[in-house]
């Protein structure tokens, strides 16, 4: 089948089987491979992106279903002006290393922020649960996402 | 930079014209014997391009990191849950996973050997004995994969006062979030290039080669960005399958594992069941350590004969004993596959020691961390191995370091439920919550020991440029897996070079050595060795030849290490480990002593890391290898009924997330080591060598439970 969606602010359309996720649409059709692919059943956020404004896993959307709508994912970000604030505060802080948690990691704190501008550590606790972290033991992550809310000083 | 912008490519995001989609058929069943196989079926489905089984491996039929014991297909025989069977390609995924679907086997299901204790009683599942012949111990019993006994001093010394407890770890998987992946392109003229999320490009092609029929030169495995390693991409998983698919079909074939194909797809870090006896003077020297490590390898050896080696060698912990005896024993059974997993060994022993010296701390009524001073390990001592430590080892600055970290002061009541046990599900306000403090120290190795050589090679295109600037590009086959070697071969080549001009070519077998593997530790040290060591000499090269460019590969070694006399146990030349690192850590957890929920509160640590020549990194590996350890002290154990994993995906295998992770505060204590690069250690594993101990040590103290087992479950807290 067909679809038509917006992805990160154009027009797209793509061919798809009924059974392919909206990440695999995004990955494998779109050329957007930054969603990624953890565990493909909702448990771990790497592929995290926001379906008209809602912060959803893309690996739990059908690809048919997001016909129509307005998709953001990690590629979509970053403006003309340089990297997204939170995607700078993410490199700076040391808060990647292999990285593959990152691009969910990175829209799920954008959402939040968009959300909640000074989160406290509790607040960004649980908003981040639903994405899970390997490398890092968190600790760089919370550094990350106060410096993106220039809450650095505070705790 | 990339990472955070989506655009880094990792094994799964790769992509070539006309590619097929690989699946691999594996078994339903740990142990059973092939009767017949049928893929005619699953051949003539929609989209469909091959279906392989052992048949179709046109040359070993065999393979293994250490040990030639694995099947690249199985042939006439399972050895365990997940074991691949048969390969199919297809033009979409969801075809190739149909065509599996249509892949007959008919199986005659076998009795699994599941228990390790019973394992050395029962059938063996190989034939003869794959790790014979290479110098171990002899051990006639079935299905021993390695036997080490350690004698010394008297082993049989007699002391004021004795403790003895039997611990037990499950199995605990490296969950890295990338799973396994790849692309394998045929070059046209019957050699192939594999694209994969990799730890030792050179030891993989190694392997591959002979299996494809292939010399070396025409199999070049380039490194994908990677997802997360731990020890659990050592051995190879989708690498010999995809090329053999590619070959077949003279197609690019990509080969994406699933998150429940992952947790078969890679080796595990081995449950263990550790007996310890502790031997001591009123007051508090030790006087003999006695240790019986049993090991369950699973199904195939991987690495598992060399983690034997270090649950043995670092049995008795960072302390001086002068009297000892430790057998360990690793079994072969139809488990699923255990290897390498960071700390490889010592996370095993460390848990067991540790919560022997607490114990022994309670029954002299010494404090913990006294008890530990008065024994820790020093410059000038000996191991059990015979081995005199020398170099850089500062175990009491470790501990005496983690001990003054101030604790976190005491949280009132009431308070957000997400700051007590139960956490968001509000199970207490307070109410049966106990908190307590707890300490363990532990140690292992870094690099590769025994008498491996693993040496690591660099490359260097270093040129004077129009504007006399020097320029270079370094080539290095070290596995860039997420810890931030590259950096380091940045920094290293800038530093040594005295230019920013240095790029870093993607690494690959092509055009040069080997680097060995980003494992035990070692990479920093080898890598920054070699980078330095061809960055002297091409500097050298252009000043004395007056040339505009050179051109050099160089191989870095480092100290010579010797194998174990198979019958005492003792080092049979300077050294068996290169050097030691260690670090000491300090927790406080609370226990809802009614439910059995805990909440780790807060953790300090102190680590032995010889020069931190990039600290936010080193933090960094102290958290995230903090994080893991905590897993396995809560939450984490592969489980299994009769060899069958029964919670393959991450909604039944939990990892910490951040509702679990408390602030971690850790000083690094830098003591150079003498005969390595700039005075480095690595960094990654001794925090999750510790941490597991540490955070029991804690639990302990706040439940009053003995906890012998981990992961320590509600219903252990609880006492049911």
């Amino acid at each position: 089948m067909r679809i038509e969606l917006t992805v990160n602010g154009e027009r797209r359309e793509t061919e798809v089987w009924e059974g392919e996720s909206l990440l695999f649409a995004l990955r494998e059709r779109l050329g957007l491979p930054g969603s990624k692919n953890a565990c493909e059943q909702g448990e771990c956020g790497s592929c995290s992106v926001l379906l008209d404004g809602e912060l959803v896993c893309a690996c739990l959307v059908l690809a048919a279903q997001a016909e129509g709508h307005h998709v953001v994912t990690v590629e979509g970000l970053a403006g003309d002006g340089g990297l997204h604030p939170v995607q700078e505060a993410f490199t700076e802080t040391g808060a990647v290393q292999c990285g593959f948690c990152t691009p969910g990691l990175i829209v799920a704190t954008a959402d939040l922020l968009e959300r909640n501008p000074a989160p406290s550590d509790d607040e960004i606790r649980e908003a981040l649960s639903g994405n899970l972290c390997r490398c890092t033991g968190y600790a760089k992550i919370f550094d990350a996402v106060r410096l993106a809310a220039g809450t650095s000083d505070a705790k | 930079m990339p990472k955070v912008t989506g655009e880094f490519a990792y094994a799964s995001d790769l992509f070539a014209a006309g590619m097929l989609w690989g699946h691999t058929v594996r078994s339903p069943y740990a142990h059973a014997r092939i009767l017949e196989l049928d893929i005619s079926q699953a051949l003539a489905m929609p989209g469909v391009h091959a279906v392989l089984t052992h048949d179709d491996v046109p040359g070993a039929k065999s393979y293994g990191l250490e040990f030639a014991d694995q099947p690249v297909l199985a042939i006439d025989r399972v050895r365990y849950f997940g074991e691949p069977v048969a390969l199919v390609a297809a033009e979409h995924p969801e075809q190739a996973r149909r065509a599996a679907e249509k892949v007959r086997v008919e199986y005659e299901p076998l009795e699994p050997v599941t228990d390790m204790e019973r394992a050395t009683e029962q059938p063996p599942i190989h034939d003869g004995s794959p790790t014979a012949g290479h110098g171990f111990r002899e051990d006639p019993r079935p299905n021993v994969l390695r036997t080490i006994v350690i004698r010394h001093g008297d082993p049989d010394a007699q002391a004021d006062v004795s403790v003895e407890g039997v611990y037990q770890l499950g199995i605990q998987d490296q969950a890295f979030l990338g799973p396994e992946s790849g692309l394998a392109v045929p070059d046209g003229e019957g050699g192939v290039d594999v694209y994969v999320a990799t730890q030792w490009l050179h030891v993989d092609r190694d392997q591959v080669a002979p299996c494809l029929g292939l010399e070396k030169e025409q199999v070049r495995i380039h490194l994908a960005g990677v997802g997360g390693a731990f020890g659990g991409r050592e051995d190879l998983s989708m690498q010999i399958h995809g090329a053999m698919l590619a070959l077949h079909t003279d197609r690019p074939v990509k080969i994406v594992y699933t998150r429940e194909e992952s947790f078969v797809g890679h080796v595990h870090r081995h449950p263990a069941k550790i007996w310890m006896e502790h031997r001591a003077a009123r007051d508090g020297r030790l006087v003999n350590v006695r240790a019986r490590i049993l090991l369950d390898g699973g199904a195939y050896a991987s690495s598992s004969a060399a983690v034997c080696s270090n649950a043995a060698s670092f049995a008795c912990g960072p302390y001086r004993v002068e009297n000892a005896l430790i057998e360990a024993t690793c079994v072969y059974s139809n488990n699923p596959p255990c290897g390498a997993m960071r700390g490889f060994g010592s996370v095993q022993s460390c848990f067991a020691h540790e919560s022997q010296m607490d114990r022994l701390a309670a029954a002299l009524e010494i404090d913990p961390v006294e008890l530990r001073l008065l024994n820790a390990l020093e410059p000038g001592d000996t191991m059990p191995t015979g081995q005199v430590v020398t170099g850089s080892l500062p175990v009491a600055e470790v501990i005496r370091r983690a001990a003054e970290l101030p604790l976190p002061e005491a949280e009132e009541l009431p308070r957000d439920p997400i700051r007590l046990p139960g956490g968001a599900g509000n199970t207490t306000h307070g109410q049966g919550v106990k908190r307590g403090a707890g300490f363990a120290v532990g140690f292992k190795n870094v690099c590769y020991s025994e008498g491996f050589d693993d040496a690591c090679s660099a490359r260097i295109r270093l040129r004077v440029g129009p504007d006399e600037r020097l320029g270079a590009e370094i080539r290095c086959a070290a596995a860039e897996v997420g810890q931030g070697v590259t950096g380091v071969i940045l920094q290293v080549a800038r530093t040594e070079l005295g230019t920013d001009d240095v790029v870093v070519a993607p690494g690959s077998t092509d055009g040069v050595d080997s680097a060995g593997s980003a494992s035990a530790s070692r990479l920093t040290w080898m890598a920054a060795g070699a980078v330095r060591l061809v960055c002297r000499d091409a500097l050298e090269e252009l000043r004395s030849g007056g040339g505009r460019e050179v051109d050099l590969e160089r191989t870095y070694h480092h100290s010579r290490t010797f194998p174990l006399d198979p019958e005492s146990g003792q080092v049979t030349g300077e050294r068996v480990h290169v050097a030691y690192i260690c670090a000491a850590m300090r927790v406080v957890a609370e226990v809802d002593v009614e439910l059995g929920l805990s909440r780790v509160v807060w953790i300090g640590a102190a680590q032995d890391v010889g020069k931190a020549i990039n600290p936010q990194a080193v933090h960094g590996q102290i958290e995230g290898g903090t994080a893991q350890g905590l897993g396995l002290a809560l939450m984490e154990e592969i489980q299994t009924n009769d060899g069958l994993i029964t919670n393959a995906s991450f909604t039944d295998y939990l990892i910490p997330t951040t509702l679990d992770m408390p602030p971690i505060d850790a000083e690094l204590v830098e003591v150079p080591q003498p005969d390595a690069p700039y005075g480095v250690k690595g960094v990654g594993e001794p925090p999750t060598v510790v941490s597991t101990a540490a955070i029991v040590s804690a639990l302990r103290a706040a439940s009053g439970r003995e906890l012998a087992r981990v992961p320590v479950g509600p219903e252990d807290l609880a006492g049911l």
